[in-house]
């Protein structure tokens, strides 16, 4: 191998122990940023000793115990120096525990959950969900501050700063960097949920733009739920959460049409859905109701979009599965928007009276005020019934919701539809 | 990006002999590694080409050859495609591989063709997506 080809190897070797060493570390000095610095110093050991040696057999092993010893070295010089400069405060020599002694007692320490302990901190309730996805981004996915910032459409020091703050509260707080127990867990799961979800939101619904950034950070979600499933086989969310992210992705290369504009579930060319990625989030969701969480909210989710996923042309959808799903979602994550969903299914399975009567009694809804799916939805229903000139208004109205121009045209054409 | 890894075929696998205890264990642990580490999407290993069939084909003809088959480089005894930042990481993952067989044999790594590398996806070009 040339000199180039060895340091990739390292760099690459390095990207992909940097997590779990990070997470190590952080749980043993309790600040983030240290645990960096330490895992840093270790890469440029490793740099400076694998081209001679090679790659070691257990390089997470060797990497960890590089940057303890690394750690203790540092420790025990400044304790030295300050002893210099100090000589008054001698008393309290031997009175003070010794970190590096800490340190080293942990040497051998192997704790397996040490990653998810890590997930759990960076996502941890106390910090805003901006700051979460952020420092998880960071610390977990092992992006730059520069990609975080391409894929939130912002600046690299707001996000910059966004981590320097959250790793200050996490270290005011004393979080302990470990997986919570007791009732205390699942609220903290339910965080870590809502982090992952966000960050593959925030890669799926960019609709425009060169930057692959942005839909690589659905990727990046995906192998967040990945690594998460793997860590915590037993629990049915995160199975729900896995299956809900790997069935939207399989979507995202038919989701545009040539002109760039998003494509509706109906318009898409379904033999562009990739086959790997259904079967994948199939067995998650058959996971996750094995583990008797066939209703909690992703997994409901999940199997909303399974129902589409399965049908292999738009016309052989199972709308009645779809209505009694969004039946069971709207009891555990109620919102008008799952109503107004709900409403379409029913009108797609049992007939536009069905949708009607279900959409009227969202009508006084503040949240859907202004809201142009409403509108749409009921002129469609009405539309259905034959009722062409009360369905022509709703379109209308609907139209003058949407200030997407490509929406408007859309909405427009229906109302015309209806005719005079 | 992802990438197809192929275990190549070598006389222990043709022969069916299974791999030592041991070997299973280092598999199973570095197949567990690839799993928490979210880089695994899919893979399994294959039977020894005797139950294998190829399918030549020649404009409109097919013509089927039944296994064992004699080139044993062209063979495969194993697959799994893992998603990973690029082929530097791919390669740090494949040299971690443990060999479990007796003889000297190989692993492969091929990137798929992803939709960035398409300009334009054409209906023939669906399939080499991966997207049926």
């Amino acid at each position: 191998m040339t000199a180039g080809e060895t340091h990739r190897t390292i760099e690459a070797t390095f990207r992909i122990e940097r997590a779990r060493l990070i997470a190590g570390l952080a749980r043993l000095v309790r600040d983030i940023d240290r645990a960096e610095e330490m895992a840093q110093d270790a890469l440029v050991i490793a740099l400076a000793e694998w081209p001679r040696t090679g790659i070691p057999a257990n390089p997470g092993a060797w990497l960890m115990t590089a940057a303890k010893r690394r750690a203790i070295d540092t420790i025990r010089r400044d304790t030295m120096r300050s002893r210099k400069h100090a000589e008054i405060a001698r008393e309290l020599d031997g009175a003070v525990d010794d970190p590096a002694e800490a340190i080293e007692a942990s040497m051998d320490d192997d704790l397996g959950d040490e990653l998810l302990g890590l997930l759990f901190t960076a996502c941890h309730p106390i910090l805003s969900a901006e700051a979460r996805a952020a420092l998880t981004l960071r610390v977990i996915g092992g992006l730059t501050t520069d990609e975080i910032a391409r894929a939130f459409l912002s600046n690299e020091p707001t996000i910059a700063q966004r981590i320097v703050r959250a790793k200050k509260t996490i270290g005011k707080a004393g979080i302990a960097f470990a997986v919570p127990r007791g009732a205390e867990r699942a609220a903290r799961l339910a965080s870590v949920l809502e982090v992952i979800y966000l960050i593959f939101n925030e890669g799926y619904a960019a609709t425009a733009g060169e930057d692959l950034v942005r839909p690589s950070l659905c990727m990046e979600a995906q192998r967040l739920g990945r690594i998460l499933a793997g860590l915590m086989p037993q629990d049915a969310e995160v199975f729900g959460l896995l299956a809900l992210m790997e069935i939207q992705a399989s979507r995202l290369h038919a989701r545009t049409g040539p002109d760039g504009a998003l494509l509706t579930l109906t318009e898409q060319d379904r033999t562009r859905w990739d086959r790997l990625l259904i079967r994948r989030g199939l067995d998650a969701l058959a996971r996750a109701e094995a583990l008797g969480g066939a209703d909690g909210p992703y997994a409901l989710q999940a199997a909303l979009a399974a129902c589409h996923a399965r049908a292999a042309k738009a016309e052989d959808t199972d709308w009645a599965r779809i209505a009694s799903l969004y039946d069971r979602l709207r009891d555990v994550m109620p919102s008008p928007v799952v109503d107004l969903n709900r409403a379409v299914a029913h009108c797609m399975a049992f007939g536009p009276e069905a949708g009607l009567k279900l959409v009227d009694a969202l009508a006084d809804a503040a949240a859907l005020r202004n809201y142009a799916p409403l509108p749409a939805a009921r002129g469609d229903f009405l539309f259905r019934a034959g009722r062409l000139a009360e369905a022509r208004t709703e379109f209308e109205a609907a139209a003058k919701l949407t200030r997407n121009a490509r929406e408007v045209a859309f909405l427009v054409a229906r109302a015309e539809a209806c005719g005079a | 990006m992802r990438v197809m890894v192929f275990v190549k075929a070598g006389e222990d696998t043709e022969n069916g002999v299974p791999p030592a205890a041991e070997a299973f264990a280092a598999m199973d642990r570095f197949t567990e590694e690839l799993v928490n580490a979210g880089v695994l999407v899919a893979g399994a290993g294959l039977k020894p080409s005797a139950s294998a069939k190829r399918i030549l084909v020649d404009g409109a003809a097919r013509t089927v050859i039944d296994g064992p088959f004699a080139e044993m480089r062209e063979m495969v005894a194993g697959f799994s495609i893992w998603e990973v930042k690029d082929m530097d990481e791919a390669l740090a993952w494949a040299r971690r591989c443990p060999n479990i067989m007796a003889v000297p044999s190989a692993v492969e790594i091929w990137p798929f063709i992803e939709a960035e590398d398409l300009a334009a996806p054409r209906d023939g070009e669906r399939s080499r997506l991966g997207v049926a």
